[in-house]
């Protein structure tokens, strides 16, 4: 009885709350005919937005993984002066509202902040362009990986690594053959999660892209553009293409875990 | 071989583990650090293997001094008190595994490590199990793949860290002969931590008993049982039965 209620429960919550938006997407951005959702997908300005998300996330989500996988390594494995401190840190994102996180960007790398003022004779500028999306999306996601790899490194292995370096193992090979089997579910799972915040953030890239149409519009920016324009068909088509990107990404994970080098047998 | 420990001393934190330690390691010889938990066998055994450092003193090995050098350059092998097998290889793999990092220069063949690892799984009497994963192992059958694992390099000593632990009471007996047979036969000297006397006895040509960071005493298990060397090693043997 239990069971059955629990199973009901979650089914009509898993529905309603995640099923149905999902499918309303879709649902309206065909409304009006296929061929009026392929011309608002080859859009120009839609067709950039999906250009740029797609390159930010790429740059953003190799950085993160070594660096998350580092940390995670670090933190795990070796006892320093600041350990706390690091371990805090790194949680900052979470906890931080996005839009403030975009602000703090602006008024540290900023034309007129410290750092974007001494690069700007050099003709460097870090904001409203890719590279202040990809600064504020590496800020936004940097805890994904650490967060999910760390409690693995925690519980497992120490040993493993030592009997590693006993038997004459390099610190690449005990990384190699030795570690990352070991936390490959989680880093594919960090990798995830990272990829689809970094496609999918709003409020930081809000602020740091200067929002020049068809130049420094992500995905998200994009739509929320096309729908404030009484775009409805434009903004849902550019959001079927968010979606398919998040679907992707969960792909992805399923075969890491499937052809990864995990290989554990549990009898 | 011969390993000369010279007055190793080691602190963590402010507790001192070690207060100066030396022993000799003869070749081929089977050494027992015998004592209490908190004696400082483990931590005395983790020097020796490159694991820790000393703060103090000197290890020779053969007239080399071996104090400083990397832990995977000493060609030791060790059998951790878990086992420590690579949990997602094979056994095959796992007894492989320090013939497949050697450096390029010298690493055997593929063909030369599999007839390699083949000749120790005869040896350790896993033939038929070299293409399991440690979790389908028994206690047991884990204890001869890492000791596989560990005669694989051709260590120049072997080091293991309560071997037998992890084992219940019957095949904890049953290992003991095999253990110092495959010792034997692979003509290695061998250092063993453990804190059961019978053990010790058993296994061991000398016995080191550590108390409180020293070694109390070093010597046959004979000499100790006949003349222990103080009133509190006497304690110290019989109380750790």
């Amino acid at each position: 009885m239990l069971r059955r209620f629990l199973i009901g429960l979650a089914l009509a919550f898993l529905g309603l709350m995640v099923l149905l938006p999902v499918l309303a997407i879709f649902t309206r951005a065909f409304a009006d005919g296929a061929a009026a959702y392929i011309a608002a997908i080859i859009e120009p300005e839609t067709l950039a937005a999906i250009r740029l998300t797609v390159v930010a996330a790429v740059i953003v989500v190799p950085l993160n993984i070594v660096f998350g996988t580092a940390a995670a390594w670090l933190v795990a494995r070796y006892r320093f002066w600041g350990r706390r401190a690091l371990l805090i840190l790194i949680e900052l994102p979470f906890a931080m509202s996005p839009i403030v996180v975009g602000l703090c960007f602006l008024l540290i790398y900023g034309a007129y902040g410290p750092v974007g003022a001494a690069l700007e004779p050099y003709g460097i500028q870090l904001m409203f362009n890719l590279t202040g999306i990809v600064l504020v999306s590496l800020f936004i996601t940097c805890p994904f990986v650490m967060r999910e790899i760390l409690p693995v490194l925690m519980v497992t292995g120490e040993d493993e690594e030592k009997a590693a370096l006993t038997l004459g193992a390099n610190g690449w090979q005990i990384f190699r053959h030795v570690v990352l089997p070991n936390i490959s579910w989680g880093l594919a799972y960090g990798t995830m999660l990272t990829m689809a915040r970094a496609m999918g953030e709003f409020g930081a890239v809000s602020v740091v892209s200067g929002a020049i149409r068809g130049r420094t519009m992500t995905l998200p920016l994009q739509i929320e553009l096309l729908y404030n324009d009484y775009n409805a068909t434009g903004a849902f088509a550019a959001a079927t293409v968010l979606t398919a990107l998040a679907l992707v990404t969960l792909i992805i994970r399923g075969l890491l875990n499937r052809f990864g080098p995990a290989r554990e047998v549990h009898p | 071989m011969t390993l000369e420990v010279q007055d190793i001393h080691k602190s963590i934190g402010e507790t001192e583990i070690l207060k100066g330690v030396s022993l000799t390691v003869e070749a081929g010889e089977f050494v027992a650090l015998l004592g209490p938990s908190g004696s400082g066998k483990t931590t005395l055994l983790n020097i020796v293997a490159g694991l820790a450092h000393a703060d103090q003193g000197r290890l020779m090995l053969d007239g080399e001094d071996i104090t400083r050098l990397p832990s995977g350059q000493r060609h030791f092998g060790m059998v951790f008190q878990n086992y420590a097998l690579f949990r997602h290889m094979t056994v095959a793999e796992n007894v492989g595994f320090g013939l497949k990092v050697m450096p390029a220069a010298s690493r055997p063949s593929r063909a030369e490590i599999a007839t390699r690892v083949a000749d120790l799984l005869d040896m350790v009497e896993l033939p038929h199990l070299a293409d399991r994963f440690p979790a389908q192992l028994s206690g047991g059958q884990r204890q001869r793949v890492a000791m596989a694992r560990a005669l694989a390099i051709r260590p120049r000593l072997l080091l293991m860290d309560e071997p037998f632990s992890a084992l219940d009471t019957q095949v904890r007996h049953s290992l003991r002969g095999e253990v110092r047979a495959l010792q034997r036969k692979a003509g290695v000297a061998a250092i063993m931590v453990t804190h059961d006397r019978g053990e010790a006895w058993a296994l061991a040509d000398r016995i080191a008993v550590m108390d409180h960071g020293r070694i109390v005493q070093f010597d046959r298990p004979e000499a100790l049982s006949e003349n222990p060397a103080s009133e509190a090693v006497r304690t110290l043997v019989e109380g750790i039965a």
